[in-house]
């Protein structure tokens, strides 16, 4: 009897790991190394920082510069205004977002089809258009240069996100949860605010603070929509030109920290939606 | 977290919905109306009619007549040929990088490295990051006393170090932006191939594998062809946002390296004249669209193909 | 404890393109466990959910007791439901799943806990209360989803595929074990299935549907020796009933046969009518009394020819397949019948089973 030789496919040997492993190490390094030299610049005391050759590994560490940073005129109050529009936003959109989130996914009504229509339109927007023509509405209505005017910009870029994050995770609430508490003495709201609802808690907070990282990383409308109640990025964009450096790195930092922040917390969630990669 | 967002919207848009819930006789329904009429109301407030503003903006001269004086003035200037191309540019350069180095980083995640949930929440750390910080971050390096000079200068390599960010070197300022950008924006792809490639069941991939087909051809005719949506939402997503590339650009170079939505700012702010500035808000969102309908026709995908039926 | 009257109901989904439910009239009586046995996308689901409420028809009424309940919600009914995928609430504890309806009704807190108790105790949970559905086996959280409805004592409880779900041993434990529980609990129930075996084990009374229309309505055993219509006989029981096609012919005076290929069968009177036409004899497995040479006398008259096809032994009884004049028949005899494939063998069906249809719809006539 003849041996038949297996197909190169099936004879293949176990993929070289530590090929795999060290590009893996290499992206991080690549993802990694400037989050940490911003941090290194943010906390070295700014008579080193203005030195040069920079050192890598700090030799000294002092949070005189973000101090600095943070009394700069107007900074310390533009980080309140990120906060404060950023909530703003996180309200209207979820005040409006998540109904019609639910409608799209427990109804088929007429007009279905229209409507997603229109919220993949609005998510192809670009900002642009929306901030500089508002800009001249907002002044007829006495609403430039105000907070709430950026949080009414912001909340209109982040609803067709949010609509549609709400409706994909009313979907993954089985409908006959629902319809088993209708049977059992519910109003069609008492089974939505008793049995859908905290079921879909964790991802409609996931969906929030989403939409508030978005708000406070936003920088064209909020540049363009005020003059003296700045956002966070708006105030550092417009005085990039003119700071020393000691300044545009701490304020760097300052922009980067609620992203780490929220991913480290949202990344168990992070982690449910991709369970299978992370066994 | 955009990557998990765009993941869910395209579940919702594919229409995977639960059984609705059942309508009280035989009236039309009026709940689900009554749930949307505020979303709906808020969009055509604030998209429809800046839409129509801008469009006003754009044509109409300073006596309200209509004109193409805005948009002769906006491309009369001396940087708006250059805006264009910049701007398209850096699209065509930082796109395809990102779309393939995303598709990279999906697979080695998908893997069954050890550690790959460790690695999955490092790569997503940019997703937060806004495009302003980003600018920030790479400014801090690129600079002529930022962190690369500095280890150049201190590993004996060069002397005073290169000038990275000089408007002497267009061409290294370009690279410096796309690097930034590619940095940021990357993760937001791969999380949507990442999603796009769960979907994906294992038995194609192991079947085609029992045929001999290497692993090569096993992602060419395979995997590929069954991430066609995730791509196709991924490049649009990303496409549009390349168009609107501001605050890297300007954390970088300042106004040294021209791109659209630089000068639509610069012509708001500074020249104060939201005429011009609406023009070239038009202008992006014209070749928006126009990408958009690329897209959705070259990366065209048929339910059938989907494994759906109807 | 209520009867059910559904009177004409009809229901079209939308972007439907035939009705899922059509004039359907049904009446279940008081403590009657009536099931709904069917193929998929017969409108049995859609009937029951449009009892429950989670449906509305697009004609037709529904009563339950003395109300007409056609235009309420679910809730005020007076209905409990089984769903198919028990639709336990994750976010509870096994209690608070079973004391959901109780809360919805504000009883007190004493009253709750009694009752919890004595319904767990019923579906032997006792040990589970204090867990989260996502603890439990699927067999357990299907007990709570039981529980969960007994506890509201409903006047009506229904049940969609419960047992479905299941591994094929639970089932048949569980089957059992509802059947003792709904004898004791007494409510009139309305049991959606696709197994025949369930409908026959539990019903009190099964309603064969196909297509959106009840085919027949009687107790198990009737619609088992005497289905109304050749669907029927073929949905029902395992191996389904045998049906030969043959022409009615006349003999002479009040005689008649079914001439079946080159064989005949002896015909009642009722074929009278039918002479010239196709009929079909339907006659259930365990019904034939096969022989391994040719009867001789009387017993010849009655039985036909058949070459065996295939023999399977099934631990408790032997399953022949058998062809009789180009025609498939199954034959359940015991296990030492000396059957092999390729042999002769002589069907002799008990006369009294028989059953007598027109070819031509399908319909049962006669007996």
């Amino acid at each position: 009897m003849t041996t038949v030789a297996a197909p190169a496919a099936l004879r293949r040997r176990p993929a070289p790991r530590w090929h795999l492993y060290a590009l893996a190490v290499v992206i991080s390094l690549f993802i990694l190394v400037p989050i940490y030299l911003i941090a290194v610049a943010a906390f070295t005391p700014r008579a080193v920082l203005n030195g040069f050759p920079k050192p890598v590994v700090p030799v000294a560490v002092s949070i005189d510069t973000m101090q600095a940073f943070l009394n700069t005129r107007g900074v310390g109050q533009s980080v309140i205004n990120s906060l404060i529009v950023g909530l703003l936003t996180l309200v209207m959109s979820t005040v409006l977002g998540a109904p019609a989130g639910y409608a799209l996914a427990r109804f088929a009504f007429r007009g279905r089809d229209a409507f997603q229509l229109l919220i993949l339109m609005t998510r192809a927007f670009p900002i642009a258009i929306l901030a500089v023509p508002l800009t001249v509405t907002f002044i007829t209505w006495g609403l430039y240069d105000t907070l709430p005017a950026v949080a009414l910009v912001h909340t209109a870029l982040a609803l067709p996100t949010t609509v549609l994050i709400t409706a994909s995770i009313f979907i993954s609430v089985p409908v006959d949860l629902e319809e088993a508490a209708l049977t059992l003495g519910c109003t069609p709201l008492g089974a939505f605010t008793r049995v859908a609802l905290p079921l879909a808690l964790p991802g409609l907070a996931a969906a929030s603070i989403f939409t508030f990282v978005l708000s406070w990383n936003e920088v064209f409308a909020s540049v363009i929509l005020t003059v003296s109640n700045r956002t966070l990025p708006a105030q550092v964009l417009s005085s990039l030109g003119d700071s020393p450096l000691a300044y545009r790195f701490a304020g760097g930092f300052a922009l980067i920290l609620p992203a780490l922040v929220f991913i480290f917390f949202i990344r168990r969630y992070l982690f449910n939606m991709w369970g299978r990669v992370v066994r | 977290m955009q990557g998990e967002v765009a993941q869910r919207e395209r579940s919702a848009l594919l229409g995977d919905t639960a059984a609705p819930l059942a309508r009280r006789g035989r009236r039309i329904p009026i709940i689900p109306y009554a749930l949307l009429a505020p979303t709906v109301l808020f969009l055509l407030v604030f998209f429809a009619w800046p839409m129509i503003q801008a469009l006003v903006l754009a044509f109409q001269g300073a006596d309200g007549a209509w004109s193409l004086a805005a948009v002769e003035r906006m491309t009369g200037d001396l940087r708006f040929g250059d805006a264009v191309k910049t701007t398209l540019i850096f699209a065509a350069v930082v796109i395809p990088l990102q779309t393939v180095l995303a598709i990279g980083m999906a697979l080695l995640l998908m893997s069954n490295l050890r550690g790959a949930g460790f690695f999955l929440y490092l790569w997503a750390i940019p997703l937060g990051i806004s495009d302003l910080a980003s600018g920030v971050v790479w400014l801090s390096i690129f600079t002529d006393r930022g962190y690369i000079n500095s280890l150049l200068v201190g590993l004996g390599l060069s002397d005073a170090g290169y000038p990275f960010l000089s408007y002497e070197n267009p061409l290294s300022l370009f690279l410096c932006a796309a690097i930034a950008e590619l940095w940021r924006a990357t993760s937001i792809v791969m999380v949507i191939v990442l999603s796009g490639l769960q979907v994906i069941p294992k038995d194609y991939g192991e079947a085609a594998e029992v045929f001999g087909a290497t692993a090569w051809q096993r992602f060419r005719h395979v995997t590929l062809p069954m991430l066609r949506p995730s791509l196709q939402v991924a490049l649009i997503l990303r496409t549009i946002l390349a168009f609107q590339v501001f605050a890297v650009v300007i954390a970088l170079a300042g106004r040294q390296l021209p791109v659209l939505a630089e000068e639509a700012y610069h012509f708001y702010y500074d020249i104060r004249s939201p005429n011009v500035a609406a023009a070239y808000a038009l202008l992006i969102m014209a070749l928006s669209l126009v990408f958009t309908a690329i897209y959705l026709r070259v990366l065209r995908v048929r339910d059938a193909e989907l494994g759906r039926g109807r | 404890m209520s009867e059910i009257r559904i009177e004409r109901i009809s229901k079209t989904y939308p972007g439907g393109k035939a009705p899922a439910v059509r004039d359907i009239s049904l009446t279940v009586q008081d403590s009657e466990f009536m099931v709904l046995l069917g193929p998929s996308g017969c409108g049995k689901t859609t009937l029951l959910r449009m009892l429950a409420g989670l449906e509305y028809p697009d004609a037709g009424r529904i009563v339950i007791g003395d109300r007409d309940v056609t235009d309420l919600p679910p809730r005020k009914r007076g209905i409990a439901m089984v769903f198919q995928s028990y639709a336990v609430f994750p976010h509870l504890t096994v209690f608070e799943n079973i004391a959901f309806g109780l809360r919805m009704q504000k009883r007190p807190d004493a009253e709750v806990r009694r009752r919890v108790s004595h319904a767990s105790g019923l579906l032997q949970l006792d040990p589970y209360v204090e867990r989260y559905p996502a603890q439990l086996s699927g067999g357990q959280r299907q007990r709570v989803a039981v529980a969960r409805a007994i506890i509201m004592e409903p006047a009506v409880l229904l049940m969609d595929e419960p047992l479905s779900n299941l591994d094929a041993l639970l089932r048949l434990q569980f089957r059992a074990e509802l059947k003792k529980l709904v004898s004791e609990v007494k409510t009139t129930t309305v049991y959606v299935t696709h197994d025949q075996l369930e409908a026959l084990s539990l019903g009190d009374r099964i309603a064969v549907m196909r297509d959106g229309q009840i085919i027949q309505v009687a107790e198990p055993m009737t619609v088992y020796d005497r289905p109304a219509t050749e669907f029927v006989g073929s949905f029902i029981g395992s191996p389904p009933m045998n049906f030969l096609r043959g022409t009615a012919q006349s003999e002479g005076a009040a005689v008649f046969s079914v001439a079946i290929g080159d064989q005949s069968l002896p015909a009642p009177a009722a074929v009278a009518a039918q002479t010239g036409s196709d009929l079909l004899v339907g006659i259930r497995a365990e019904n034939i009394v096969p022989h391994a040479s040719a009867p001789v006398g009387t017993g010849s008259a009655g039985a036909l020819r058949a070459e065996t096809v295939v023999v399977e032994p099934l631990g408790s009884h032997l399953l022949v397949t058998a062809s009789v004049a180009g025609q498939i028949v199954k034959v359940v005899t015991r296990t030492d019948f000396p059957a092999r494939a390729g042999m002769d063998i002589w069907l002799e069906p008990e006369p009294d089973k028989l059953r007598w249809l027109r070819a031509a719809d399908g319909i049962a006539f006669g007996n």
